[in-house]
């Protein structure tokens, strides 16, 4: 959904937090690749490029909320249960570099904030939450959606949470820490329902049809058995 | 982009030349200026972020119409707008001036992981394809009669979302299939490129250089 603020730019937050955080990131990106590499092997760079231009369209949807205004997809949730969360961390840093580089979406030296918060906390939260509610409730298909619907919902507000430790840290700002997080996280409450809403039924569509290509689902799916019919 | 993030904004004389700086190789790229101006519009939830700042904050303060700004806050605000602005000037100026291929060769150099690279040279190849196909069905819903309104709608957008993934993976299968066929190996063959000549690297070095100066003679000085 519409992320305000969520591509920070440079100059918003110092150097020194911006070089951490892009070091985290460049490890989190490092396992990821060698987690996609195990998962996918050869086939690595078709598949997760094309799922990378799915999510960069993905975006590009328009949901109409009401009185004019409209909100898009942020796809971490998604993209883990779609495609796991290796590869779903390679796709979103690659959409949110290519939108830096190409569309000055988001800054240089603020692109390890923005991979942190998006690519790592959004996908690998996601990711968590999603297992554990997997765990919980009944292995059937029709719980994935419902456990995909916890996960973007939570996801959201988590990623902005992210972005408000990093302003704790190192912003070059006055306002207080207080009101950035109350405001940050009190719409991107609202922001995580829409992308709950819309991963929830992206989910149920695409398991409706081919569900062997849903990660989140392939892990539990019952084997096929054949069984003796009385004629 | 360094060395602007971390002049303070009291020194508003480096800033007027590092504006001047990037103007003067925009004008020199000859790059249409209305271009430039649409798409630096991406900036504005920022800036209303930075105008919003003077409000904020603690120490010296001015009473302007009733309202109270505090200087900590104008300034940090000024440098956000300032430096946010320089940023997107020098992306933009990288993104027309350089084709993707370009940038993506440059970020191999730089020792982007080749898969990285590679998902995103792929990402590049099928982006037009994977827009036209959402067009397409874009357009047959539009034909059908199909207006999304509200939260009401959200479902059979979804479902477009659903087929989009679907067809896209499943082009990614074909993709892979086809390299397979061809002889691919793991690994994309590349065609080798000359190295950069010295003169190229006193090109790419001058910009920074020259802004490195500027941040250094205006500390030097006070």
């Amino acid at each position: 959904m519409f992320a305000p603020l969520l591509h920070i730019p440079d100059g918003f937050i110092n150097v020194p937090t911006s070089v951490i955080f892009m070091l985290l990131s460049a490890a989190g990106i490092a396992i990821a690749l060698r987690g996609a590499k195990g998962e996918l092997d050869d086939k690595t760079a078709p598949l997760a490029g094309l799922t990378t231009v799915f999510i960069f369209a993905a975006q590009m949807i328009n949901f109409p909320v009401a009185a004019g205004t409209s909100g898009h997809l942020l796809g971490g949730a998604l993209a883990a249960i779609l495609i796991g969360p290796y590869a779903a961390t390679l796709s979103i840093t690659i959409v949110l570099l290519l939108q830096a580089l190409l569309f000055a979406d988001g800054g240089l030296i603020a692109s390890g904030l923005n991979v942190f918060n998006l690519a790592l906390v959004g996908v690998w939260g996601s990711h968590l939450i999603f297992l554990i509610i997997r765990k919980i409730m009944p292995k059937r298909k029709n719980f994935i959606p419902v456990a995909g619907f916890i996960a973007a919902l939570i996801q959201v507000p988590l990623a902005a949470t992210s972005f408000v430790i990093q302003y704790a840290i190192g912003a070059e700002s006055t306002i207080p820490v207080s009101t950035v997080f109350t405001a940050m996280v009190s719409t991107h409450v609202l922001i995580g329902i829409g992308e709950a809403l819309v991963t929830a039924f992206t989910l149920s569509a695409v398991l409706a049809t081919r569900s062997d290509l849903v990660y989140g689902w392939k892990g539990i799916a019952p084997k096929l058995e054949i069984k003796k019919v009385n004629s | 982009m360094l060395v602007v993030v971390t002049t303070p904004i009291t020194n508003w004389v480096s800033y007027l030349v590092y504006f001047s700086l990037i103007i003067t190789v925009i004008l020199v790229a000859r790059l249409p200026l209305l271009t430039v101006f649409k798409r630096s519009l991406i900036e504005i939830p920022f800036v209303l972020f930075a105008v919003l700042m003077p409000f904020f904050g603690t120490g010296e303060s001015y009473q302007v119409g009733g309202f109270t700004l505090y200087r900590e806050g104008i300034l940090a605000g000024t440098a956000i707008v300032a430096k946010g602005t320089l940023g997107v000037l020098g992306a933009i100026t990288l993104s027309s001036t350089s084709t993707a291929r370009e940038i993506l060769r440059g970020l191999e150099r730089l020792k982007l992981p080749a898969l990285m690279v590679n998902i995103a040279s792929f990402m590049l190849r099928y982006i037009n394809v994977v827009t036209d196909e959402m067009e397409r069905m874009r357009i047959a819903r539009a034909s059908r009669g199909f207006e999304a309104k509200g939260i009401r709608d959200w479902r059979i957008l979804a479902s477009v979302l659903a087929t989009l993934f679907m067809r896209s993976y499943e082009r990614g299968e074909r993709v892979h299939l086809a390299m397979l066929s061809r002889g691919f190996t793991g690994v994309l063959p590349r065609t080798p490129d000359s190295p950069p000549r010295p003169r190229q690297y006193l090109q790419v070095v001058s910009l920074p250089l020259l802004a490195l100066l500027i941040a250094l003679s205006e500390r030097i000085l006070r």
